[in-house]
């Protein structure tokens, strides 16, 4: 099929970017998505022109580098897949695509489509953690028995990739899903409960600073997560904050 | 004697690591504060150790090209992770665990460091329950284990089919809160350039911020290598698309000896090529091959009418297929160790009855397991006469609770109902057993370099065992390197700070710009991915499962002109002073055009078939083995660790002699 591609090119954070046209001939279905970027990219550089820039690195959806706005949605039109799993059979020869970084304050742009997650990092650094030694004198792992449905919730909440998917369909720009992730599957094992209160207050305060905004129930989050992580995460978040503002 | 010391503890085998440990020099913590640590990489390896050194107190700085440790290749490993804690009360100890990585590794791995590995896998499961990793658990609130391929027992710890991405966020989480200290310091988007050295030592490394381009310094008292392995130099691999061998390779030209370059893992179970344009391939956990059967049609005009799309393969009555895993290898069948299932599915495409349009593809069919399960579903859900429907619906959901996600990744690439029409499935390069060249300290022959993980050789000899690789990162990372590099940073507890104003540094750091200046000047005649493509067909088709003396030299001739060629004519776009990934990949092949005539030699070199290096001249001419790869332990019974000469066609061998005092070698037969 052919295509005309509209790209996001801004060749650092301070320019100002646009979007600028291309044409791609002969993509096949059984392409992914980046594939498709790579036949644009091995095109300009033959042109001598600068390939587009998009982070991406395991290419198999799970180590969250991807992370394009495709037509306006997080990963493109696919559910539950990133957009290195999304495929060209979910185009037509002759459509035209929109694609743009993700976008949010939290998130400037480095390059063309490529964006700037440290932020995600900080808010993990905040608390986002058991304090507990690495040097092994811990208790035998068979000695903290988790009920079933415990861990296997909290196994749900852990499979967060950090793509910053929900952040980019926010209208709010809000990071509650992917705080409320990580802060979720402590909650919910044994093994976390002790930090809990300092936990929630310290990574809700991170995600403050970093200027995401604030969670007004839309839902597109949990709908553009490629790893369907559930809404049920900020509620639960929600009620461990205010225990634990209570607490003080 | 050789030069390679190993450095193995003296006394019996089980009390090694223990009385090393207490005889080892400590560094005391008010001394750890004035002393600094690099590593270079932050997967399972990388950054298990640089958590753990800086709880030490030991300053660390770590390096990843991504632009969060949450991202290193670690977090792809789908299986599980093996520990020897017999809570399944099946036999499993130490002892096991170690016997069987040592046999499934075809005898070509040292008896101590991975007798240590088994010794310290338990501590592992202890450690990340600590860490809060959700492991699967049984619904008495214990955890659960499931077997693997190659072994009697059930030791393998999981998190669904997202294993490597659970551990890998706990050693992630350890590292943050070492962030949160200041005792670690992360330089995510950076890469490796070289290695310093002063007087001989490693004192800190080159490295260049991919966002701007600046060529940074940074000194430390010990460079830690844990930077992974080298399946890219194939192109095509399930490997992350930036995967790369720089840091091991930069080391290997400072001095750091390679070992066993040739032994590569090729996986069994991958999604096969579809076409040209395809970037990288997507495994299918190992698992699978509990429940699939793996056949291809017994009449090659069939394999011809499928490939033309005439005919289907549900199509086929049972005795027209051939289940030719079950067929060669009545005692293991479909659960052959990987590299055994790998040559088998080669040699029926070789020979014309591969599935797929290219031809390089064989079924992994799950009807036998639906019917099985769909059956054993009825009786206990009370259905007395299922239809046939009713059976498969019920044996589908079986199927789908085990393998849901696997199932559903497989529809999404190839775009077919894996419950329905069999899977197809090829071989694929997945790991790389040989790597820098460490002894029992895990220190390379640059003193104050260490390598962990896959980036050394040590554990796995010469093919690795399922769930395996997420063991060793781990006990490198948490359990032996703090322990052993406190040994040697306990004589550097006056040296005070490494200045970066040196000689040494200022040579380095002209030696790497004047690389990337000399990448950047190239005519601009051809892409990097050309030259990367190119590479990988030479060592897919003669490097790859099977390998001859013709075909071997064939690879060195040709990758060293195709090395030439790239340096005279790789286009790399853009300027080398602001973000450029083609700049970065530029780098990256470049080595790899070096590593993979070191690996063709190294392959050259070894004239046995062990493990994943099969050497066609080195089979079993008679008996029930007849065909089946032949070891040469007379001959082969050792690592192969290379010196850096300059051109890899240079490179100095040396042989490091592998003693089993305590296993008995034997042939691995799965008949």
């Amino acid at each position: 099929m052919n295509l005309t591609l509209k790209i996001w090119r801004q060749s650092d954070a301070k320019s100002q970017g646009k979007i600028v046209d291309y044409q791609v001939k002969g993509i096949e279905g059984d392409m992914s998505f980046l594939e498709m970027l790579d036949v644009l990219n091995e095109q300009l550089i033959n042109k001598g022109e600068d390939p587009v820039v998009f982070d991406h690195d395991c290419r198999e959806g799970i180590c969250g580098a991807c992370s394009l706005q495709i037509n306006g949605e997080p990963h493109g039109p696919d559910r539950l897949v990133t957009t290195c799993q999304l495929h060209m059979r979910m185009f037509k020869d002759g459509d035209t695509i929109y694609i743009e970084p993700f976008r949010a304050k939290a998130f400037p742009v480095i390059k063309d489509l490529m964006v700037d997650r440290s932020s995600f990092d900080r808010i993990q650094h905040a608390g986002g953690y058991i304090s507990v030694n690495t040097s092994g004198n811990t208790i035998d792992a068979n000695a903290i028995p988790v009920n079933k449905d415990d861990a296997d919730s909290a196994f749900e909440a852990a499979t967060c990739i950090g793509c910053g998917a929900c952040v980019a369909a926010c209208k709010n720009a809000s990071a509650m899903l992917f705080t409320s992730a990580k802060v979720s599957q402590f909650a919910l094992l044994p093994q976390g409960k002790i930090e809990a209160t300092d936990r929630v207050l310290a990574m809700v305060n991170q995600m403050d600073e970093e200027g995401f905004g604030n969670c007004t129930n839309t839902g597109a989050c949990e709908i553009e997560c490629p790893k369907g992580i559930s809404l049920e995460n900020i509620a639960r978040m929600n009620r461990e904050y205010l225990k634990a503002s209570l607490k003080g | 004697m050789s030069i390679l010391d190993s450095k193995i503890p003296e006394g019996p085998l089980a009390d090694k690591w223990t009385k090393h440990k207490n005889t080892i020099n400590l560094v005391n913590p008010a001394n750890k504060r004035n002393i600094d640590v690099i590593v270079v990489g932050t997967g399972l390896a990388g950054g298990s150790a640089a958590a753990t050194l800086a709880e030490l107190g030991y300053n660390v700085k770590t390096f990843c090209y991504s632009d969060s440790p949450r991202r290193a290749h670690s977090i792809a490993a789908q299986g599980g992770i093996n520990a020897a804690k017999n809570y399944q009360g099946d036999g499993d100890s130490s002892y096991r665990l170690f016997y069987d990585t040592v046999k499934g590794g075809d005898y070509r791995s040292r008896e101590a460091n991975v007798y240590r590995l088994a010794e310290v896998s338990g501590n592992i499961i202890d450690q990340c329950v600590a860490q809060g990793v959700p492991f699967a658990r049984e619904y008495g609130g214990l955890l659960d284990n499931r077997s693997f391929g190659g072994v009697l027992v059930s030791r393998t710890f999981y998190a669904k089919g997202q294993t490597g991405q659970q551990l890998l966020l706990g050693a992630y989480s350890a590292m943050n809160r070492q962030i949160n200290r200041g005792k670690i310091q992360a330089f995510n988007r950076h890469e490796m350039l070289d290695l310093v050295k002063v007087d001989g030592k490693a004192r800190g490394i080159i490295a260049r911020n991919l966002v701007t381009g600046e060529i940074e310094r940074h000194s430390a008292h010990a460079v830690v290598l844990a930077s992974g392995g080298y399946g890219n130099v194939f192109f095509l691999s399930t490997n992350a698309m930036g995967s790369n061998v720089m840091a091991a390779w930069r080391a290997h030209r400072r001095g750091a000896f390679f070992a066993n370059p040739c032994y590569t893992q090729i996986h069994p179970t991958c999604i096969p090529v579809s076409g040209d344009h395809q970037s990288k391939l997507t495994l299918m956990s190992e698992s699978l091959r509990n429940d699939g059967r793996i056949w291809v049609p017994k009449r090659i005009e069939d394999s011809e009418a499928i490939r033309a799309g005439k005919l289907k393969p549900t199509q086929l009555a049972e005795e027209e297929r051939d289940y030719y895993l079950e067929r060669r290898y009545p005692a293991f069948g479909n659960l052959v160790p990987r590299d055994v299932a790998s040559r088998a599915a080669k040699e029926r495409c070789d020979a014309g009855f591969g599935v797929n349009k290219t031809g390089e593809a064989v079924y992994l069919d799950f009807a036998s397991a639906i019917q099985r399960y769909g059956k054993e579903k009825a009786l206990t859900s009370g259905i007395h006469n299922p239809t046939a429907d009713q059976i498969r619906e019920l044996g589908e959901k079986v199927i789908e609770d085990k393998y849901g996600n696997l199932f559903q990744m497989y529809e999404k690439i190839v775009d077919e109902n894996p419950y329905k029409t069999p899977m197809m499935i090829y071989p694929a390069v997945h790991y790389t057993m040989g790597g820098l060249w460490v002894d029992y300290n895990l220190q390379t022959t640059i003193p104050g370099c260490y390598a962990a993980g896959e980036a050394n050789f040590s554990d796995h000899g010469a093919n690795r065992l399922g769930a395996s690789a997420l063991m060793q990162g781990l006990a490198d990372g948490y359990f032996v390197l703090p322990y052993t590099i406190g040994d040697y940073l306990s004589h550097d507890i006056r040296t005070g700070k490494i200045p970066t104003d040196t000689p040494e540094f200022d040579q380095a750091e002209k030696e790497v710009t004047d690389r990337i200046a000399k990448l950047m000047s190239g005519s601009g005649e051809n892409s990097v991915d050309y030259y990367h493509k190119k590479l990988g067909k030479i060592m897919w088709n003669k490097c790859g499962m099977s390998r001859n003396e013709k075909g071997l030299r064939e690879a060195i001739e040709e990758i060293a002109v195709l090395r030439e060629d790239f340096w005279k004519n790789v286009k790399v776009p853009g300027t080398a002073n602001s973000m450029n990934p083609e700049l970065e990949k530029a780098g990256r092949v470049a080595d790899f055009l070096e590593l993979g005539e070191l690996f063709a030699k190294d392959a050259l070199d070894r004239r046995e078939s062990c493990g994943g290096h099969f050497r066609e001249e080195s089979v079993e001419q008679s008996g029930e083995q007849e065909g089946e790869a032949l070891r040469d332990d007379e001959n082969f019974k050792y690592v192969s660790a290379w010196e850096y000469m300059g051109e890899p066609k240079d490179a100095k061998l040396h042989k490091e002699d592998l003693v089993f005092d305590n296993i008995e070698l034997k042939t691995r037969s799965y008949k």
